[in-house]
């Protein structure tokens, strides 16, 4: 392999490069990116950049003493893959060839039409996002976040420590079922009226009241009306993929691949929140959207693309963090799989304990609330534990 | 007390660190000490150069620790990053056992900690 080119220039991109010249890869590295920015870590983007405690500079997701020798191409978007002669086109029409190609593109904030054109509403995926939405956290403010993901969560926690009075809604579902569960999400949940945000589960947006660019509040189906001098919509994440309408590289929600990241399209791999990768546990495809994803697929990825496959794929259990009100919260393992869960230290009025969750007696699943030190070692057996089991839980 | 002693301070008993236990002690910046599964004696700053993780929560293997948070690994000889994100080392303090007791001395020189975060904890 002569050219590798990696698109998408972020945690999983730059892991890939590292990747590739780890395993000995000496041709053309090209890292094509559609931001004008060297990768930066998003997590903090929510939590100490939004809370103006740490500055761009320490973003950075490079090492100065690192040389990847690769060629940046920045600012550039791809618009196309063409698998047949295994070039990217660029929106300048640049077509960029190469022998691999690692789809890194990430995924990008979903958006509400309701909210077309209003100035003061935000979403949250990219530094230029937060550095905008960081000019409304003024001790005062009031904000309306719409979602009580991992992300609305978080902007709900940074923003109340500011001092803005935050309005924060759920949707439907109890917040984080997919990730932790509904009992648990719960339990989550509780954590924001217990600090003082005001918390609206089951909140249906009925209308949108506006003056020339700038909404000023929103009605809810229960009649309630919330005003607000800024809105985040925190509605979740879509895989950043549709440039690749028409390579004939499969997507559903994410890029399909096998469990070395390999696309049905030889020589095309796809890692971190754009992929989604077969799940050995799951039985099925799953797109993790998360940093630890993004930092350890790569690994994987490149090997299965230079031609030396990990002989023993274990499936990467999904692992996440999230810091909010002060309390780090962890999650390790499938939720979903799970029949009950139990609380083995702590106790859930303060907020700090380890739950595990179980199928019949095999351990599936970890969270914590400010446990890290259990956690830890707990992770690793219940890694351990499951790589044992090769069979698909269903 | 021995010359190579005097300048150093009391942690505790070797006895209070069993093999596969660390502490955290709460200096300014707190240190890490662990006792491996070998037996050996290692004590390094305790906060991630990366983020705010208390690396005496890793996870250690052979002579190195794993932050718990998001992985970076570190050297427990030298201090040094193996595995990012992190980029800076950590600093090594000098770890002592003498009649049962665990020595320590602080290295003198200038921490690494993670942005937004004083030798006090959090700005
Ligand atoms: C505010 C925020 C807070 C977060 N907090 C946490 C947390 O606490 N814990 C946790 O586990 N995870 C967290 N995450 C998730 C984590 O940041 C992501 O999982 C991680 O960034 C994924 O890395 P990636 O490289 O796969 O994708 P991304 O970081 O999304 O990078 C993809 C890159 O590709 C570029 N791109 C997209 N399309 C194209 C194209 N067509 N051409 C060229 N370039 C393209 C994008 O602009 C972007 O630069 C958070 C995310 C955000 C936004
Ligand atoms: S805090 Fe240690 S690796 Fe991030």
């Amino acid at each position: 392999m002569k050219t590798l080119a990696i698109v998408g220039s972020s945690l999983a991109g730059l892991s890939a490069a590292r990747a590739a010249r780890a395993e000995g890869f000496d041709g053309r590295l090209l890292m094509i990116g559609d931001e004008v920015h060297r990768p930066y870590d998003r997590p903090p983007l929510s939590k100490d950049f939004l809370a103006g405690k740490v500055g761009q500079e320490t973003l950075s997701l490079e090492d100065p003493t690192e040389d990847l020798s690769a060629e940046w191409m920045l600012g550039e978007r791809a618009v196309a893959l063409d698998a047949g002669e295994r070039a990217v086109v660029l929106a300048n029409g640049q077509r960029v060839a190469a022998d691999g190609v690692v789809i890194a593109t990430g995924s990008t904030a979903r958006t509400l039409p309701q909210f077309e054109g209003l100035e003061n509403v935000y979403t949250l995926r990219t530094l230029d996002d937060a550095v905008a939405l960081r000019e409304e956290l003024r001790p005062g403010a009031r904000l309306l976040v719409l979602g009580a993901g991992l992300i609305g969560a978080e902007v709900a926690s940074t923003a109340l420590a500011a001092g803005v009075e935050v309005t924060l809604l759920g949707g439907p579902r109890v917040p984080l079922t997919r990730s932790v569960g509904a009992h648990m999400g719960a339990v989550l949940a509780g954590l924001h009226a217990a600090h003082g945000v005001t918390f609206i589960q089951n909140a249906v947006l009925e209308s949108v009241r506006s003056e020339g660019a700038r909404l000023l509040s929103v009605g809810l189906s229960d009649g309630r009306v919330v005003e607000a001098d800024a809105v985040l919509v925190a509605v979740g994440g879509e895989a950043a993929t549709a440039w690749l309408e028409g390579s004939g590289v499969a997507t559903a929600d994410g890029v399909i691949c096998d469990d070395h990241g390999r696309t049905r399209v030889p020589g095309v791999v796809a890692v971190g929140d754009c992929a989604a990768w077969e799940d050995q546990h799951l039985g099925r495809h799953h797109r993790h959207g998360h940093w630890n994803s993004a930092l350890t697929q790569p690994a994987r990825a490149i090997k299965a693309l230079l031609g030396t496959p990990d002989p023993q794929p274990v499936a990467t259990l999904p692992y996440f963090w999230s810091d909010q009100y002060g309390i780090r919260i962890q999650f390790s393992g499938h939720a979903e799989l799970a029949d009950r869960v139990e609380i083995e230290e702590g106790d859930l009025s303060t907020h700090t304990f380890l739950a595990a969750y179980y199928r019949g007696e095999q351990p599936i699943g970890l969270l914590s609330s400010g446990q890290p030190r259990l956690f830890g070692k707990r992770r690793r057996q219940l890694e351990r534990s499951l790589a044992a089991q090769t069979f698909t839980f269903s | 007390m021995s010359s190579e002693t005097d300048q150093m301070m009391r942690v505790c008993p070797l006895s209070q660190l069993a093999r596969g236990d660390a502490m955290r002690l709460e200096t300014r910046p707190p240190i890490a000490l662990f006792h491996t599964e070998e037996g050996e004696l290692f004590a390094i700053d305790d906060t991630c150069t990366h983020q705010d993780a208390s690396l005496a929560d890793g996870y250690v293997e052979g002579c190195e620790v794993e932050c718990p948070l998001h992985a970076s690994k570190f050297d427990l000889r030298t201090g040094k990053v193996d595995a990012p994100p992190a980029k800076l080392p950590v600093r090594v303090h000098t770890v002592e056992v003498l009649d049962g007791d665990i020595y320590l001395k602080e290295s003198e020189e200038e921490p690494n900690l993670p942005p937004g975060i004083t030798v006090d904890g959090h700005v």
